[in-house]
């Protein structure tokens, strides 16, 4: 006689024992693929030949030596300030902040390259850089004591902190720091070269900075994965009962995290001004810092995974550029295209930590 | 007779482990029916499955005589099936009578329900005010809202688990009537227990299970708690031999005047309490959960550190009352607190990666900052095996370890790093009897190292085996500490309710 055969329907979601290392790997991958799968779909629907338009937005932008140093100039501060922020994220503690960092990253070590102008030396490039990681690091700090100190929601604190560092900037390059012999315009004076990041790939933008960015990511994957520091702001993020238990000092954390992740954001931003653009303008950041965010969840909080993320970041916005001018699609379908990929690795995601087992299957194994 | 409920090759399996294989269970009317075997053996997949909290992967439950095919545990308690969880879902901010309405299945008016609570309260001799506020009943009472809750539906069957590890011994008698005056009027009763001696004075019959298989059915009156509990686990007890109390050691553990509020609203404030524990010796506190024994761990762990220590707490001589937890470890004590998942381990995360959690300061596992990851695996499978933990692996998550295999680990993983104070809240909860034997004399052996181990328990049976002197935490307040020789059972049973203990 069958046995309660009605109970179970034909697939169900088990959990595993184990995280699946693998599909923490193959879920982003297969996502990619559905995202492009859709992207087919979209573009038949709209009347355009689906293969040239996926052409025009994935591939083209990257088929010259060009295109590929812009990819990586857009994706450096996405790197730089996305493996900062998975480090926070990591102990639940949440820097909404880093466009502000970036911003507060650009002025003080943007102030430092105005202020060093006329000297001719190789220290002010690392001068310049060290001020830009210090600001960066200060602004992320006024949280963490808001935080420590009064128990103020960081979310909202390290948000509002953003607006004033734009509002800061915009201030001074339309006052005190605006170049005298610019016909007004607001904007500084061009930095000095002692002052810029050199460039690696002659005619184009990449510049060290990608350098730093590649670094990062292995200083951060050592934090995270490898030290006693990763293994207690995991603690914090999962049971922070029991990170109070075992002796973590959770304010410690918080600092941390804060610090680190707002002096990368600051990098970023001083490498930023210092790279491709050169001299303080009232807008240095095409929102980086808000992107990071995304990013850093993509990359599944892990510095290596950041490094893709940002990547495939980076060329949906020079792919979606590119296949307005070649083809004429509207610009929202770079936020499209965004929004599916999200869609379907959260999807890919419970695979992680499911598995899908049919039913006539009856596994009668012992531990 | 035909039985009430019959279970025929029930199995269930999990994700590697077969929790359930092929049980056979026959219960009764008018029978209480006790369900016996070490943690892991399957009693509460089980239990879930005649609840219709989880479905059977093959098997046959009847019910009455015809097949049962339950959709859910509404349908259950249509049935007439009832169930008293161990862990209570009451509101701390609703009243019994609003507690009892939210979960009901019926649609009674509140006045209706307050009579019928009364009623119900009167005959079976559970006596409970309808109107008072839960957060301020004693768990005993707690437990009575749960049963009540079930009786008026006026059940069939009423499922137990573990209902006795929260009451002082005089509620347990208590509830032993009402049970048996349930089990007289025609219901029957499935009792979940590991203290096998209330087994015997309750049961009438005994289903054993043994990695997830029925080993034996018997009469508990007509067997010995030690034979029960040599079939629970398939091999011989060996006894714990009580040693000579240690005389006059160095005081490691000094408590004095300890005096703190909680900070929780519905907790409850330490009164001047004052306790020493000397070298090689192992001291119980015994009392009901919910005395102040959680404020007590918080305050000697560490996680709640004192403005003015005053000498309050001194360990080695030295005050602590002001010191982190850090700073504590680092002088060589250790801690278990009562709740395992979230607190004394990370569900989330690998055995290996609990086992770091508290021995970080170990130079072997951590060197300049950086994980030593063969030293942690190591130590992972040193605690595993030693402690026998039954597990898959040191990678495996340690949420999905049973209660008391989890226990095994973390007491494991303190006991190794031979701490010279080991400060314990229930040791053995929700631990089968072997494995509570083998944690209980690795306690003792380690106070024969020279330790200073000091237990908070809610186990009487666990404090008079192992305990050299016995205090009773009762609303805050700590009594005198007394010899075991010459402490009786009933006279601590007094003190935790609240009498003098005269």
């Amino acid at each position: 006689m069958s046995l309660i055969p009605q109970f179970i329907p034909k697939f169900v979601l088990e959990t595993r024992v184990e995280v699946s290392n693998k599909w923490v790997i193959l879920s982003p991958i297969i996502a990619i693929i559905l995202t492009l799968f859709s992207g087919i779909i979209i573009f038949s629907l709209m009347g355009k030949d689906p293969l040239l338009a996926l052409y025009t937005f994935f591939i083209q932008p990257v088929t010259t030596l060009f295109g590929v140093t812009e990819l990586l100039v857009k994706a450096t501060p996405l790197v730089l300030i996305g493996v900062g922020l998975a480090i926070g994220f990591k102990a639940n503690v949440w820097n909404i902040g880093a466009e502000g960092q970036f911003t507060m990253g650009a002025i003080f070590g943007g102030g430092a390259a105005l202020l060093c102008n006329n000297i001719e030396s190789y220290l002010v490039l690392p001068f310049v850089l060290l001020l830009g990681i210090l600001g960066g690091g200060f602004w992320g700090a006024i949280p963490a004591f808001f935080k420590t100190r009064f128990n103020a929601n960081e979310i909202l604190t390290s948000l509002m902190l953003s607006y004033i560092a734009v509002l800061f900037l915009s201030y001074l390059v339309h006052g005190p720091w605006r170049d005298p012999g610019g016909f007004n315009f607001p904007e500084s004076q061009l930095f000095s070269d002692y002052a810029m990041l050199p460039v690696l790939v002659e005619n184009s933008r990449l510049n060290l900075g990608s350098v730093f960015a590649i670094l990062v990511v292995l200083l951060g994957w050592i934090l995270i994965a490898r030290s006693i520091i990763g293994f207690q702001l995991r603690v914090v993020g999962l049971a922070p009962a029991a990170a109070h238990y075992a002796g973590f000092k959770h304010s410690g954390l918080v600092w941390l995290s804060f610090t680190i992740s707002g002096g990368l954001a600051g990098l970023a931003g001083i490498a930023e001004v210092s790279g491709p653009i050169g001299q303080l303008l009232p807008s240095v950041s095409p929102g980086y810092g808000f992107t990071a965010i995304i990013v850093a969840f993509l990359g599944r909080l892990h510095p290596v995974g950041v490094l893709f993320a940002s990547l495939v970041m980076a060329l949906s916005y020079i792919g979606g550029e590119n296949a307005q001018i070649e083809i004429g699609l509207p610009a929202a379908v770079t936020g499209l295209f965004q929004g599916v990929l999200l869609f379907f690795l959260l999807a890919c995601d419970v695979l992680v930590r499911y598995r899908i087992k049919s039913s006539s299957f009856i596994s009668g194994k012992r531990s | 007779m035909a039985p009430l409920l019959k279970l025929s090759g029930v199995t269930k399996s999990f994700p590697g482990i077969l929790a359930n294989d092929n049980v056979d269970l026959n219960v009764m009317p008018g029978e209480i029916h006790a369900l016996l075997g070490e943690n892991g053996a399957g009693k509460s997949t089980l239990v879930k499955i005649i609840y219709g909290l989880l479905k059977p992967d093959s098997g046959l439950l009847e019910w009455q005589g015809t097949p049962l095919k339950l959709l859910g545990p509404s349908q259950a308690r249509a049935l007439g099936i009832g169930m008293v969880f161990q862990h209570f879902s009451l509101f701390d901010a609703l009243t019994v009578c609003e507690n009892i309405a939210i979960a009901s299945d019926s649609n009674l008016s509140l006045k209706t329900l307050h009579s019928k609570i009364m009623e119900v309260s009167e005959d079976y001799g559970l006596p409970l005010d309808p109107d008072r506020y839960v957060h301020s009943l004693s768990v005993g009472e707690k437990q009575r809202i749960e049963i009540i809750r079930c009786l008026l539906q006026s059940p069939k069957l009423l499922i137990l688990d573990e209902p006795t590890s929260v009451l002082t011994p005089q509620e347990a008698k208590n509830l032993f009537v009402t049970l048996e005056t349930l089990a007289a009027s025609g219901c029957a009763i499935l009792y979940i227990s590991h203290k096998l001696e209330e087994v015997k004075r309750l049961c009438m019959k005994a289903t054993i299970l043994r990695n997830g298989a029925v080993v034996a059915t018997c009469d508990p009156r007509l067997e010995t708690a030690r034979t029960m509990a040599e079939r629970m686990i398939g091999s011989k007890l060996n006894n714990i031999q009580r040693r000579k109390s240690p005389k006059s050691g160095r005081s490691r553990v000094r408590i004095n005047k300890l005096s703190l509020k909680s900070s929780d609203p519905f907790g409850i404030d330490l009164k001047s309490i004052s306790l020493n524990v000397s070298r090689g010796e192992v001291v119980g506190i015994a009392g009901v959960a919910g005395n102040g024994q959680n404020e007590l761990m918080a305050a000697l762990s560490g996680e709640v550190i004192q403005s003015y220590p005053n000498d309050t707490i001194v360990f080695d001589d030295i005050c602590v009352a002001g010191m982190r937890v850090s700073e504590r470890r680092a002088m060589g004590s250790c801690f278990v607190p009562e709740e395992r998942y979230g607190h004394a381990a990370i569900k989330e995360m690998s055995l290996k990666d609990n086992a770091l959690l508290t021995s970080s300061k170990n130079i072997n596992l951590v060197k300049k900052g950086l994980l030593q990851f063969d030293a942690i695996n190591d130590l992972t499978e040193k605690i595993i095996f030693d402690f026998d933990v039954r597990t898959t692996g040191s990678k495996m998550e340690s949420g999905s370890l049973s209660g008391g295999n989890l226990q095994k680990f973390i007491l494991g993983r303190e006991i190794l790093q031979e701490p010279g104070i080991l400060i314990i809240s229930q040791p053995t909860w929700g631990v089968d009897a072997g494995a509570a034997l083998v944690l209980r004399k690795s306690l003792l052996e380690l106070a024969a190292r020279g330790c200073a181990v000091l237990i908070i328990s809610q186990d009487l049976d666990e404090i008079f085996e192992i305990c050299d002197r016995i205090a009773v935490l009762y609303q805050g307040n700590l009594s005198a500490l007394m010899d075991t020789e010459t402490a009786s059972m009933d006279q601590v049973g007094l003190l935790m309710g609240g009498g003098n203990g005269e």
